[in-house]
């Protein structure tokens, strides 16, 4: 685990640049994240993060795509389209939060 | 008199349903399998079907003789649980009362789940081989493939058997080399994920050994559809993978109940605490095996670690103590690499697998995440010791949790999964 600075803030990040701790995070934050991996966030974009945060506090773990489409209600492919290539992983870097599960 | 009510007489549930027969008495308890019919298949087997190695009488058994006396076997299908009254409602209409309950219903492939890929090529150029009949259907196209694209995909993540797949590949690369069809053939890797497979020490040696043979492996790849017509795997980013015989592995779930009876989760997977198995909301519900949302292996080799677990636990349970014994989410796996060699990957939740040798530190004779002729033969005397040891419940000579003893941490890697 490393440090880096982000907005003038120090924040904890594992070596592929994710935060580790996601109390570290706020919405500025996140908005720079995205800039960094070629993002503009829109309302779109913001309720994805949003769900991804809430669902981390209630279930202790980052949601996969189902289930941001299945309980979220965020379709696969308006994901893709938000988050190309890689959804998952970028949808949780900009949320602050570990890559998702599911892949054990 | 206490009722005990174990869902699915497969791996998980024939193996607590023996192990606590023998620990609760006769004259307190009555213990209850459910399933819908008396095949019990030795999963594990499946994959060798399409190469021809195992006839069908290899590895399908009666229910009946693989569970103990004492234990009633009930030939029929979930309709739904209702936890909240102790009740499980069965297809006939009959209704079971529990006092305690235990899911053991697995996963299920559901080639219903992506669009396309139950149409017309269905058993003709699409094939799953997680079925017994699947794999079947699979051996006999197989056997009449001699030029073209074959493409091994898997639909999403979590799947049953995570390796299987890369052992697919491994064999029938060796299958077409050994027939002089190789150079005939392209062989494509499909996946969801960004790699071979999911741990990093694990991903880079096996996406090594598929570069080796020269297999094409297309990463982050979530399929939204086959086109039947064209022949076509399509994702979600609008990327094409052409297939003339295409090995999918359909999206896994829970099972149906599941769902309907509010125990699971978005893939019908049953919620329970990942260090006792027992279910989050309601105390008497427990799953063990492929059917819970523990975040470990669908294998059964976590189903039989977890199971041990699970015992010392419900026993624990049942008699007013706090449960002491935590799952650790031990995996145990084999990976064919054709040719006769085999890998062997041991990990957790918090391990990922390593290089070394098992079970004994140094002198194996198990090497792990290297290709050996002795892991080969580990994994085909496997299927003596699961009919005959590891069902019935008798004691295999394996720590249920993972030791580190014997592993070797590259310096590259810190042993830790970052997931």
């Amino acid at each position: 685990m490393t440090t880096t600075t982000i907005d003038g803030r120090t924040v904890h990040v594992n070596d592929e640049g994710f935060l580790v701790d996601p109390s570290e995070w706020d919405e500025q934050l996140a908005t720079t994240l995205a800039t960094q991996i070629g993002i503009t966030l829109t309302d779109e974009h913001w309720r994805a993060i949003r769900f991804l945060r809430d669902d981390y506090v209630a279930q202790g773990e980052t949601a996969t795509l189902r289930r941001i489409s299945t309980v979220g209600g965020i379709p696969v492919k308006t994901l893709f389209q938000l988050f190309p290539q890689k959804p998952a992983k970028k949808l949780a870097y900009v949320a602050g939060l570990p890559k998702p599960h599911g892949c054990v | 008199m206490q009722n005990l009510v174990i869902l699915g007489g497969g791996t998980a549930g024939t193996m607590i349903a023996n192990k606590l027969r023998r620990r609760l008495s006769d004259d307190d308890w009555t213990i209850t399998v459910v399933d819908r019919d008396d095949e019990h298949r030795y999963q594990p087997g499946f994959l060798f079907v399409p190469f021809e190695v195992y006839s069908h009488d290899k590895i399908v058994r009666s229910r009946q003789r693989s569970i103990t006396e004492g234990v009633a076997l009930v030939y029929d299908e979930v309709d739904r649980v209702s936890p909240d009254d102790d009740v499980v409602h069965l297809r006939s209409g009959r209704t079971l009362s529990y006092d305690y309950l235990v899911i053991a219903t697995g996963t299920t492939p559901r080639p219903d789940q992506t669009p396309g890929m139950l149409g017309p090529e269905w058993r003709h150029s699409i094939f799953d081989f997680y079925t017994l009949d699947g794999a079947e259907a699979l051996a006999t196209a197989l056997d009449s493939f001699d030029h073209g694209r074959l493409v091994v995909h898997i639909a999403e993540m979590p799947i049953k058997c995570p390796v299987a797949p890369l052992e697919f590949t491994f064999l029938a690369e060796a299958w077409l080399r050994a027939r002089g069809l190789r150079d005939r053939v392209e062989l494509a890797y499909v996946t969801p994920l960004d790699g071979a497979f999911t741990q990093p020490v694990a991903s880079a040696r096996l996406g090594h050994m598929l570069e080796e043979r020269k297999v094409d492996v297309v990463t982050d790849f979530m399929v939204e559809s086959i086109d039947p017509d064209r022949k076509v795997l399509v994702s979600y980013d609008e990327r094409e993978v052409p297939f003339d015989l295409l090995v999918t592995v359909p999206v896994n779930m829970g099972a149906d109940f599941v769902g309907r009876s509010g125990l699971g989760d978005e893939l019908q997977y049953v919620t329970v605490d990942k260090h006792t198995l027992q279910h989050t909301t309601y105390d008497n519900v427990f799953a063990v095996g492929d059917a819970s949302n523990i975040p470990a292996s669908k294998a059964g080799s976590v189903a039989h670690f977890s199971v041990e677990i699970l015992v010392r636990n419900f026993l624990e349970h049942v008699a007013g103590r706090p449960m002491t014994e935590s799952f650790d989410g031990h995996a145990n796996c084999f990976v064919e690499s054709g040719d006769d060699k085999a890998l062997l990957i041991d990990f957790n939740y918090d391990t990922e697998p390593l290089p070394g040798k098992y079970p004994i530190p140094l002198v194996g004779p198990l090497s792990l995440l290297e290709e050996t002729r002795a892991n080969h033969l580990g994994k085909l005397a496997f299927r003596h010791i699961y009919w005959n040891v590891l069902l019935p419940g008798f004691p295999v000579p394996l720590p249920a949790h993972m030791s580190m003893a014997g592993k070797r941490v590259p310096h590259t890697s810190t042993t830790s999964k970052e997931t």
